[in-house]
Formats: structure tokens, C-alpha cells, sequence
């Protein structure tokens, strides 16, 4: 019996973004695969929630259980199970209701969205500094930093990456494969900057860029740094 | 201490372990008692306490901040009067227990009757960005920053700072926390040749206002392994005048800061000795 009565009940969501893997036949080649990416991005799938979508291979209900071990044994958080009957999963796997995908990141699309969304706010502008181990997730268009990037600390954003004080930190501008996104820092001393994918780590900088006014763009696929005037 | 009184909790906090921030608690406590504040030094190093040993206060301590936590003692009896400077008080860590002895409730209720009691409650941080850490700036008013002119040491200030911003209180209610830097360890002589970090360096990269510079000096560690605070064990030495003025500038006195060059190191150094 409850002795006590709770006039109201807090709670509140957390939305998580999963991975939709679709295998494809023979499975044992399939897994060799997803082995092999998932070795060279060490962590890549170690905390993340996954969905295996089966929908488009015929299973049997042994063949299913065996997969499953598989993936069990390579220690992935699979949080439901698609496409196959769901009387022969445990409950914890059936399909969870809802959910929707996310675009594929490509050129027509993004550039198809600007248009439709151009109101929308597509920058992001902070007034103090990024400190060591913070990140910034922005991945709807440019961020502007009126202070400094430390050393330790992250922006990722979709458009071009603008930084008024010491860029020290890591810049990773077009995350989604924005090739034409750049890179623009009062005082450049980064650790990493990344655009459209392709990315050039401290060691490949040239030695004079260091402290100066420095502009970063991609051009075949190749990061060009130059000093402003 | 019968009239109610509103302190202000400062932290002294650094992310790295053995930049000074123990030394500059008991230091910074000294110096604000000797203006005639009322201080409360709380060590929040739980299992690994040193302020104690700093304020040579070990041998008197009975109970400590998770009694009270706890509920085995009450604030007064936990609180160690200093035996030199009547209006400072420590309250001791526990050496047996670990930090998961902390709550938040705990941490809540002793910080608020630390407030009432006393101007100041200078709270020493354990090194690191884990919940001692973290539970230890919670309900910070001020965080003086400790860090040494030397890059591992600013780059785990810079990410303390952000701690700040996040995880404090202020920061949950959308305030701030003051935030003062305080740069200790720093060697006149390794400065000369080039093998520090500038004072402007570290400055600009972690761009807080500058509370003062400690120097590296013979009087801070034989305090330190006397039990007394160099304020009081040697006011004229150079690190003590260096804290009492980082402790006026904490009042909101307006001193500016210099550069800590003593004449007799250079002699020091002329005659073979060592100026450590």
C-alpha cells in the first residue's frame, strides 16, 4: 500500500540517434564486412543503438538466432529487430513504433532543403570562448565564435566554421559532405581541421600559417590554407 | 559569529594535482583572516586530505566534513579553530572515506550553514573533473583558477573553466561564476630562459582576469611542511606579499599585478646558493 501519495510525476524525453543496419545475403559475408569497418573506426558502434532492418533477406527463425548471437558476441547495443516476424523475437527486439529516418547526406538534397527552409536560422553565433572538451554539434549550417577554440575542444558544424580569436582546437566544417564549406580563424594553431570529410591534421600544416590569419578550403579534394590579408 | 552572515564560497580549483591548490587555500584563507574577514577553509579532498596538514591542524582533527554530511556531528563541532588567527576555521576532509561519501544534499546543507556563519568559505578542490571536483565548485561563488605557466597545466584550467560554466549552480541558473586566475609556481629564473609560458600566454589562452602571481620559493614549501601558512610563517617574503594582495584583489581591491622579482635571488645566485 502506498502510504504516501506523489502529486505529480516527473519525467521527460531523450531522443538517441540509431543505426539502421540492413544486412544483405550471404549474411557470414555481410559480417565479415561490417568486421572490417568496424576495426578501422575502433569505437564507432561500441555506444551507439542499432536496428537491424532483415526486410530485404528471407530467414529462417534458426538462421535469425544464430545472426543475433553473432552480433551479440561483437558486442553491439541492438535495440530492435525489423523485418522478420516478430513472434520469433525476444520482446525487448520487436520493432519500436515511430522513428524516422535521416536524409542521406548528399549535394541535390542539401542544396534542394536551403532553398525550401531559407528562413530558417542557419547559423549559430557564441560570445565566449569554446573551452578544452567542449563541442559544438551544429549541423544545420555555419557557426561564428566571437572568442577562442582551445586546445581539447571541438566545433563540428554543416556550413563553414569562423573563429575570431586562436583556432587551437579541432574545426570540422561540411560534416555533411559540404565540399564547398571553409574554414576561417583570426589566429590559427589548430589540432585538426576537417572539411567535407577530407582532413589535415597538425603534422601536415605548413610552419608559417602558425598564429596568422588563416583561411581553409577544399579544392579536389585536397585542403588549401592560405594566409589572409 | 552570532549575527547572521552571507559568505561568499569561492573554489580553488585547477583540473591538474599539484599545481598549488591546497597551498593557495590555506594561503588565500590566511591572508582574508588577516584583513579581518571571518574564513571557513573547507578541504574537499576526500581521502586524500592536505589541508590539514597545510594549516597544521592535524593532530586536532576529530570529525570531519562527512560527519557532518552524515549527520555524526554538527558543523561546530567538525569546525577546527586556527590556534593564530582567531576568525579562520578549517573543516577537515575524511582520510578514511572516498568521495562517493559526498551527496549533493549533503554538500547543499553544509555549504548553507558554512554561508550564515562566516565572509568567506574558501573550498579546496581535489585535482581532476570527477564528482569530488565537481561537487566541490557546486555552489561556488567566485572559482580562483590555480594554474602553473606550463601547457599541461592551462590546457586542464581551460577545461576546469568549462566545468564552471555547466555545472555550477550560477551556471544552472543562468549567473556566472566569478572567475579569477591565479598563477603559482612560477620560477623567476626559468622565466628568464625562455622555459615557462608567459604570464601573457597564459592569460590569453584562458582569458580570465589575472588575481595575481605566486612565485616558486624556499619560504612556500618550508610552510608548507611547518603547518603554517606562508602568510603568517613569513609575511615579508615574496609569496606571502603575493597571496595578500591576490586576497585584497579577491575583496575587490584594486592592486595591480607585478611581476614577483626579488633582488636577493640574484645575489642568491651569485654566491652559489640556491634559489629553488
Amino acid at each position: 500500500m502506498l502510504t504516501q501519495t506523489r502529486s505529480s510525476f516527473n519525467f521527460h524525453g531523450r531522443s538517441f540517434l540509431a543505426f539502421v543496419l540492413t544486412p544483405s545475403a550471404p549474411l557470414h559475408e555481410w559480417l565479415l564486412e561490417l568486421d572490417d569497418r568496424a576495426a578501422q573506426t575502433s569505437d564507432f558502434f561500441a555506444s551507439r543503438p542499432l536496428i537491424v532492418d532483415l526486410s530485404k533477406i528471407e530467414l529462417t527463425k534458426l538462421e535469425l538466432n544464430s545472426f543475433l548471437l553473432q552480433l551479440q558476441t561483437r558486442n553491439f547495443r541492438l535495440i530492435s529487430v525489423e523485418g522478420v516476424d516478430p513472434s520469433w523475437l525476444a520482446p525487448a527486439l520487436e520493432p519500436l513504433p515511430g522513428g524516422k529516418n535521416t536524409p542521406y547526406p548528399s549535394q541535390e538534397s542539401s542544396r534542394a532543403e536551403h532553398a525550401e527552409k531559407a528562413t530558417e536560422i542557419q547559423s549559430l553565433t557564441l560570445a565566449t570562448p569554446l573551452r578544452s572538451g567542449q563541442s559544438i554539434y551544429f549541423p544545420n549550417g555555419d557557426v561564428s565564435i566571437s572568442g577562442s577554440v582551445a586546445s581539447g575542444a571541438e566545433i563540428v558544424c554543416g556550413g563553414s566554421v569562423h573563429v575570431y580569436g586562436s583556432l587551437r582546437g579541432r574545426a570540422i566544417a561540411g560534416s555533411a559532405n559540404n565540399t564547398t564549406a571553409r574554414i576561417f580563424c583570426r589566429k590559427f594553431e589548430a589540432e585538426l581541421i576537417v572539411i567535407g570529410g577530407f582532413l589535415k591534421s597538425s603534422d601536415s600544416f605548413d610552419p608559417d600559417l602558425y598564429g596568422k590569419p588563416v583561411q581553409a578550403w577544399l579544392e579536389e579534394n585536397t585542403i588549401m590554407l592560405k594566409i589572409m590579408e | 559569529m552570532s549575527e547572521k552572515k552571507n559568505a561568499k564560497i569561492v573554489v580553488v580549483t585547477s583540473g591538474k594535482g599539484g599545481v598549488g591548490k591546497t597551498t593557495s587555500t590555506a594561503a588565500l584563507g590566511a591572508a582574508l583572516a588577516q584583513e579581518g574577514q571571518s574564513v571557513a577553509v573547507v578541504d574537499f579532498d576526500i581521502g586524500l586530505r592536505n589541508l590539514d596538514l597545510m594549516m597544521g591542524a592535524e593532530r586536532r582533527v576529530i570529525f570531519d566534513l562527512i560527519n557532518v554530511i552524515q549527520g555524526n556531528a554538527n558543523l561546530s563541532q567538525a569546525l577546527i579553530k586556527d590556534k593564530r588567527l582567531e576568525n579562520l576555521y578549517l573543516l577537515p576532509a575524511s582520510q578514511t572515506r572516498d568521495k562517493n561519501a559526498l551527496t549533493e544534499k549533503g554538500v547543499l546543507q553544509v555549504m548553507e550553514q558554512l554561508r550564515s556563519r562566516f565572509d568567506w568559505v574558501i573550498c579546496d578542490s581535489p585535482a581532476g573533473i570527477e564528482r569530488g571536483a565537481v561537487l566541490a565548485m557546486k555552489h561556488a561563488d567566485i572559482a580562483v583558477i590555480i594554474a602553473n605557466p606550463e601547457i599541461s597545466s592551462v590546457r586542464d584550467s581551460d577545461r576546469i573553466i568549462g566545468l564552471l560554466d555547466s555545472k555550477t549552480e550560477r551556471a544552472k541558473k543562468g549567473q556566472e561564476v566569478e572567475k579569477h586566475l591565479l598563477i603559482t609556481r612560477y620560477d623567476t629564473v626559468r622565466a628568464g630562459t625562455g622555459e615557462m609560458l608567459a604570464i601573457d600566454d597564459v592569460s590569453e589562452v584562458l582569458s580570465i582576469p589575472l588575481l595575481g602571481i605566486i612565485p616558486e620559493s624556499r619560504e612556500v614549501l618550508s610552510a608548507s611542511n611547518l603547518g603554517v601558512p606562508v602568510p603568517i610563517s613569513n609575511p615579508a617574503s615574496l609569496p606571502a606579499k603575493a597571496y595578500v594582495e591576490a586576497a585584497r584583489r579577491l575583496c575587490g581591491e584594486d592592486i595591480e599585478v607585478t611581476l614577483p622579482v626579488s633582488k636577493k635571488k640574484l645575489f642568491a645566485n651569485w654566491f652559489g646558493g640556491r634559489a629553488a
